[in-house]
């Protein structure tokens, strides 16, 4: 059978979203849309799992503040300063607790560090964003003003075609699957 | 959609299409630079290189060569470094902090604003670099194993927090502002040739990462975009709260104040969005945004610039108070003599600058217009450079001890390290207005809807 790759072309956010709910309703699966911006309840309207980008940042965080904690309980408090005990402006480093107060600048920040990189680098994994990929995007328009829906076709093409322009689309092209 | 009410002033100025959004924007970066562009870059590029020269005889011939002397240890050095670490403070107040308030203003302005963060913060860095007299031993600042009997850097003292604070916020801006700037990349790399400019074509496909726009790596983009917001804000004040401490935590009278940590995030702040008038007053005429940087974010600033100075002035009002109020009579000299002894003309300056010239923004008039902004946020950096002079060298001058009284007088060098810094400041903003996207476009496009004045009739 002929496998087919249909793309709506789209120039209006909103008419987008109606369309995107309308094809979900007639029950055929989008494949992917691309966007030149975040458009506001696409996610829900696809049917995107909620990102977990979040847990991910507080799981660094603790991991952050665990490393910082450790860091200076090491190089302060045990190591090699156990032997040699030292009273610095009134902060005497006998046990972590009585030091703690000027620990916490560097835990906060070691926290906020490792928050920080650690999600910014597990994005760029998950998108598969790193210097030398190329966009997959099938149309460079979809980086200026058009919106693209990728909708894969079996033998309801012109449904889905129809449905496409009913719905808003301004222009359709495909690709044929070479396999 | 976001709705917003008709009574608000649009944001972006004329019947402008997203296509228009996007020509608009890659103007700058797809054409010549025109005349004016490369006279400025000439002077900031001779000024930078001035600025080298002195750098390099400093390191050669030792710190001596600075206006230092034994009373005044710290002086032209320290406070160009907490000028320009303030002046970074409000890019990141306006990314972050106005994201969390969903301020659809910082749009137009954040990229910008974020890139004068980070130039800022480097210039910044610059001078305790130099200060070590040895910059390549500036890895020790670091707890890095060692061969030294394990020496390690000193977890009580605040210049170890600074390290630790301004390497975070220096990496961590430059995270923020790449992820945003990846779909503009993007858009850049889309619209270049492969025939007409095959190597700018590489090198936008290499900086934007292979962005195609998916909708699961938008949704993504929001959300480290918002998390990033989120860590970004008690960073921006941790930042200079530690600055301040290099100061507050000593036991010198005029430093040693509690409200130094509050005073200086607001300070920064007042002198980061003076900087940012400055900067997009000509960056709106160089490259023709007259249209996505308007009066209203102009106004907005300038409340801003209010709100923040009169807070600052308030800060002085306080300390004077509490000076005198402590009852200790080295407090109040040192107050006294910063307001009446030898450098008085300092302490007079910060003042006008600070406190008084900003209160011309209550007057409609003024804040609306954009001469008298360019005018008044010169003034800003002026004052707010004398108040860092002012904090550190006049509580220095007069000693412990009457016999080492002295007064500061910037060398040659001094005076050529700061120059320096300027031009290279300038010379990283100016080639950064030319080769990247100097507004956040995908950003600005969310906002045409809802706050474009063709929109809103």
């Amino acid at each position: 059978m002929n496998k087919k790759i249909l793309y709506g072309i789209f120039d209006d956010e909103e008419v987008l979203l109606s369309s995107v709910k309308k094809i979900k309703e007639n029950n055929i699966k989008i494949a992917e849309v691309y966007s030149p911006f975040p458009i506001h309840g696409l996610d829900h309207a696809l049917g995107l799992k909620e990102t977990r980008m979040a847990i991910t940042a507080f799981i660094y965080g603790c991991i952050g503040i665990t490393f910082g904690g450790l860091m200076i309980y090491y190089i302060m408090i045990s190591g090699v300063a156990k032997s040699w005990p030292m009273n610095i402006g009134g902060k005497p480093n006998w046990t972590f607790y009585h030091n703690l107060p000027s620990f916490v600048p560097i835990m906060f920040e070691c926290t906020v560090l490792f928050a920080a990189h650690l999600m910014a680098i597990t994005y760029f994994i998950r998108n598969k964003l790193y210097p030398g990929s190329t966009s997959k995007s099938p149309d460079p328009r979809t980086t200026d003003d058009k919106i693209l829906m990728e909708i894969e076709v079996q033998d309801n093409e012109d449904e889905v075609r129809k449905t496409l322009l009913a719905t808003g689309a301004i222009e359709i092209n495909e690709m044929n699957h070479e396999k | 959609m976001q709705k917003e009410s008709k009574i608000r002033d649009p944001l972006i100025i004329g019947n402008k299409t997203y296509h228009d959004i996007t020509v608009d924007i890659a103007k700058p970066v797809e054409g010549k630079a025109n005349k004016y562009w490369w006279i400025l870059f000439g002077l900031s590029a001779a000024l930078m290189l001035w600025g080298f020269a002195c750098m390099a005889y400093t390191i050669g011939t030792g710190i001596g060569a600075w206006g230092l002397n034994k009373t005044i240890d710290w002086a032209w050095d320290i406070t160009n470094f907490v000028w320009w670490i303030g002046i970074g403070h409000a890019g990141t107040l306006i990314s972050a902090v106005l994201l969390l308030f969903r301020q659809k203003w910082r749009m137009a302005i954040n990229r910008s604003a974020e890139a004068m963060t980070i130039f800022g913060v480097a210039q910044a860095a610059l001078f305790p670099l130099i200060h070590m007299g040895r910059p390549w031993l500036a890895y020790w600042v670091f707890p890095i194993p060692n061969q030294f009997g394990s020496l390690w850097v000193n977890f009580n003292s605040p210049l170890l927090w600074d390290v630790f604070a301004i390497s975070t916020y220096f990496s961590v801006s430059v995270v923020f502002w790449y992820i945003g700037l990846i779909p503009d990349f993007a858009m850049i790399r889309d619209r270049l040739s492969e025939k007409l400019s095959p190597m700018r074509k590489k090198l936008y496909t290499l900086m934007a990462f292979g962005w195609s726009g998916r909708a699961k790596h938008w949704q993504r983009f929001e959300e480290v975009s918002l998390v990033l917001a989120g860590l970004c804000t008690p960073l921006v004040f941790s930042v200079h709260s530690i600055v301040s401490m290099d100061f507050a935590t000593s036991v010198i009278p005029g430093w040693h104040t509690t409200i130094f940590p509050p005073y200086f995030v607001l300070g920064a702040l007042f002198s980061g969005f003076a900087m940012v008038e400055t900067l997009l007053i000509i960056v709106r005429k160089v490259v023709n945004m007259e249209a996505y940087i308007t009066i209203k974010h102009i106004e907005y600033m300038n409340v801003i610039i209010l709100l923040t100075g009169s807070l600052v002035g308030v800060a002085y009002i306080t300390e004077l108070f509490m000076a005198w109020y402590s009852g200790v009579e080295f407090e109040q000299y040192a107050f006294l003599n910063r307001a009446t002894g030898p450098y008085w003309w300092a302490y007079a300056s910060m003042m006008t600058c600070n406190v008084v010239v900003p209160q011309l923004y209550w007057i409609y008039k003024i804040r609306t217009s954009f001469v008298a902004t360019f005018i008044l946020s010169i003034f800003v950096n002026i004052g707010m450079w004398f108040e860092r002079f002012v904090i550190i060298v006049t509580s220095l001058h007069r000693d412990f001890l009457p016999s080492s009284w002295t007064m500061f007088s910037p060398s040659f060098v001094d005076i050529g390290i700061f120059l320096g810094t300027i031009g290279f400041f300038f010379v990283l903003f100016l080639l950064y207005a030319r080769s990247f996207p100097v507004i956040a476009q995908a950003e600005v496009k969310t906002i045409l809807k809802s706050s474009g004045s063709e929109y809103k009739k």
